[in-house]
């Protein structure tokens, strides 16, 4: 499968587009046509009608090229953006490798990985990268390994080690993120980190995926879908240029909503690691536009149901206060009431 | 405005000596000193004869709390001039301790982070470390726009020191940093924060 790699921004003149074919693959996170925490993990395996952002463990789509080419942007303006605490090599290693293997085997016309013990040989042709070094030996790639390969990999990545019974957020490459810092929340533990989350701890979310997570097995990787919204196709919505990107969220009107706002889907993917016994925690971001979402029957009448009936404290942890009834109003025009199909796929 | 109840808070459940431990080293900010006078029945026997204790009086100077902290004839006392001679003379301390010591950090939410920063730079678990909230409430606050630290915050909303943006103070807490979060409170109207009020006495 050869992709068509785009040139396009997510700052500034906003050029971001989905094709009609990244519509029809989009993640879409809604199975019903309501929506409320829950554990909803499942076993990542390939899934999905051919082409759909679930077919491989790691995916990789048109926007590829144009998303490292911001993340290079975030990294020059805020290094902090990717910490790893020291105890923490040899899961970069194992990161390191599931993602070169899993990009490899998925998209074998774009990219290619070959061993000689443990010499290898790495071969990213859409960003032009030909690296040949040693794996374990660090001093043989020109950063260190998680910063190399997350330079390369759509989404951000978290490793988490394991111990005491709990995880512990202590590396990561975070610059697509819907809000949270990397550099504050670094060395906290699993409950710590999402301490600012509302309503999920008093239902036990946390808890119960905790314990799920402890006895993750490997090469038996789970995913799960969070969502949020963001208006224009900005990626990088940090906390630290929150001052810079907050102001957005007052410019939706009546007329602008197809264009500016966008539903942000989160495939958050979690893989036991094989020699660190870390979890890797990939949480790749995928946006849509209003105006393409409703290019699908079923996601605009159940969006349109979702966001209406949000309970009130996600709808401000999400940040959705201002622009949601204008966003209820618009999308309402493409739900007829009709019954929608159970599922997450395209009718 | 303020999420109360968010689980990176820390717990601060107190400062009553471990029998178990060889050695005691108490590190106390102001009223934090009362923690160690309040428990200490006999001067100079039993636990108190095993204490190490690093003091800095800050605002509490007044109140003479060395005296009294010299009263109680510990193992050894050191009045620090300022915080940060404190935690420099705390590192080298932990830097030679030994095992079967145990750390007890007692004073404002500022001040235990920061002792506790250095305890953790030693590799010692924070669940190991025994600490008690003695003192103003005002808080650390790291703006998570600039990276700058602001002390003894006591009002909500804050402006930061360094850029000069208003913060709201979370109840988000880093123990790497030893700070709550401030976020920008008005990014999306700006102009628009309402005017402090004393939240962190």
């Amino acid at each position: 499968m050869n992709i068509n790699f785009k040139k396009e921004t997510f700052r500034d003149d906003y050029t971001f587009r989905n094709s009609p074919e990244a519509i029809r693959r989009f993640p879409f996170p809604f199975h019903e046509d309501k929506y409320m925490y829950s554990v909803n993990m499942e076993p990542h395996v390939p899934a999905g009608p051919a082409g759909h952002a679930y077919n491989n463990g790691i995916d990789v789509d048109e926007h590829f090229v144009s998303e490292m080419e911001d993340r290079a942007k975030v990294l020059k303006e805020d290094p902090l953006r990717y910490q790893a605490l020291p105890h923490m090599m040899t899961a970069q290693w194992d990161t390191l490798e599931l993602l070169m293997e899993q990009q490899a085997a998925g998209y074998p016309e774009h990219f290619s990985l070959t061993k000689d013990g443990d010499n290898w040989h790495w071969i990213n042709k859409p960003m032009g990268i030909d690296q040949k070094f040693v794996f374990g030996d660090a001093s043989t790639l020109p950063m260190e390994p998680l910063e190399f390969i997350t330079r390369q990999a759509q989404g951000d990545h978290v490793i988490v080690d394991q111990r005491d019974g709990n995880l512990w957020c202590d590396a990561g490459m975070v610059t697509t993120q819907a809000d949270w810092s990397l550099d504050f929340d670094i060395g906290m533990n699993f409950m710590e980190w999402h301490g600012p989350v509302p309503l999920a701890h008093n239902l036990g979310i946390f808890e119960r995926a905790l314990k799920f997570l402890l006895n993750l097995q490997q090469g038996k990787p789970v995913r799960r879908l969070n969502w949020t919204m963001t208006i224009n196709p900005r990626l990088d919505t940090s906390p630290e240029n929150y001052h810079k990107w907050g102001t957005d969220r007052a410019t939706v009107t009546p007329e602008n909503v197809g264009n500016k706002v966008h539903l942000r889907c989160e495939l958050q993917s979690l893989w036991r690691l094989p020699r660190s016994n870390a979890i890797l925690f990939v949480i790749r971001c995928y946006l849509i536009k209003m105006e393409e979402l409703v290019t699908v029957p079923k996601w605009a009448r159940r969006f349109h149901r979702v966001l209406r009936d949000l309970p009130p404290e996600l709808v401000d942890y999400k940040g959705l206060t201002r622009y949601r009834p204008t966003t209820v109003e618009w999308l309402s025009k493409y739900d007829d009431g009709k019954p929608t199909s159970p599922g997450i796929f395209p009718e | 405005m303020l999420v109360k109840g968010i689980k990176s808070r820390p717990v601060y459940s107190g400062v009553a000596f471990d029998p178990m431990a060889k050695r005691h080293i108490f590190v106390l900010e102001a009223e934090g000193a009362t923690s160690l006078i309040e428990q200490v029945a006999t001067p100079g026997s039993g636990e108190i004869a095993k204490a190490d204790v690093l003091y800095v009086a800050t605002a509490a100077a007044p109140k003479a709390y060395d005296q009294k902290l010299a009263a109680l004839k510990p193992h050894d006392l050191w009045s620090a001039p300022t915080i940060p001679v404190l935690l420099n003379r705390l590192n080298v301390v932990l830097g030679a301790a030994h095992m079967g010591t145990r750390l007890y950090l007692s004073g404002t939410e500022g001040f235990i982070g920061q002792a506790m920063q250095v305890a953790l730079n030693h590799g010692m678990d924070f669940n190991s470390i025994k600490t008690e909230h003695r003192g103003s409430e005002a808080r650390r606050v790291q703006c998570v726009h600039c990276k700058g630290i602001t002390d003894d915050v006591k009002t909500q909303p804050v402006t930061c020191s360094h850029c000069g943006l208003t913060l709201l103070v979370r109840d988000h807490y880093s123990r790497r940093l030893g700070a709550f979060q401030g976020v920008c409170i008005d990014a999306e109207e700006p102009g628009t924060a309402p005017a402090p009020e004393v939240l962190f006495p």
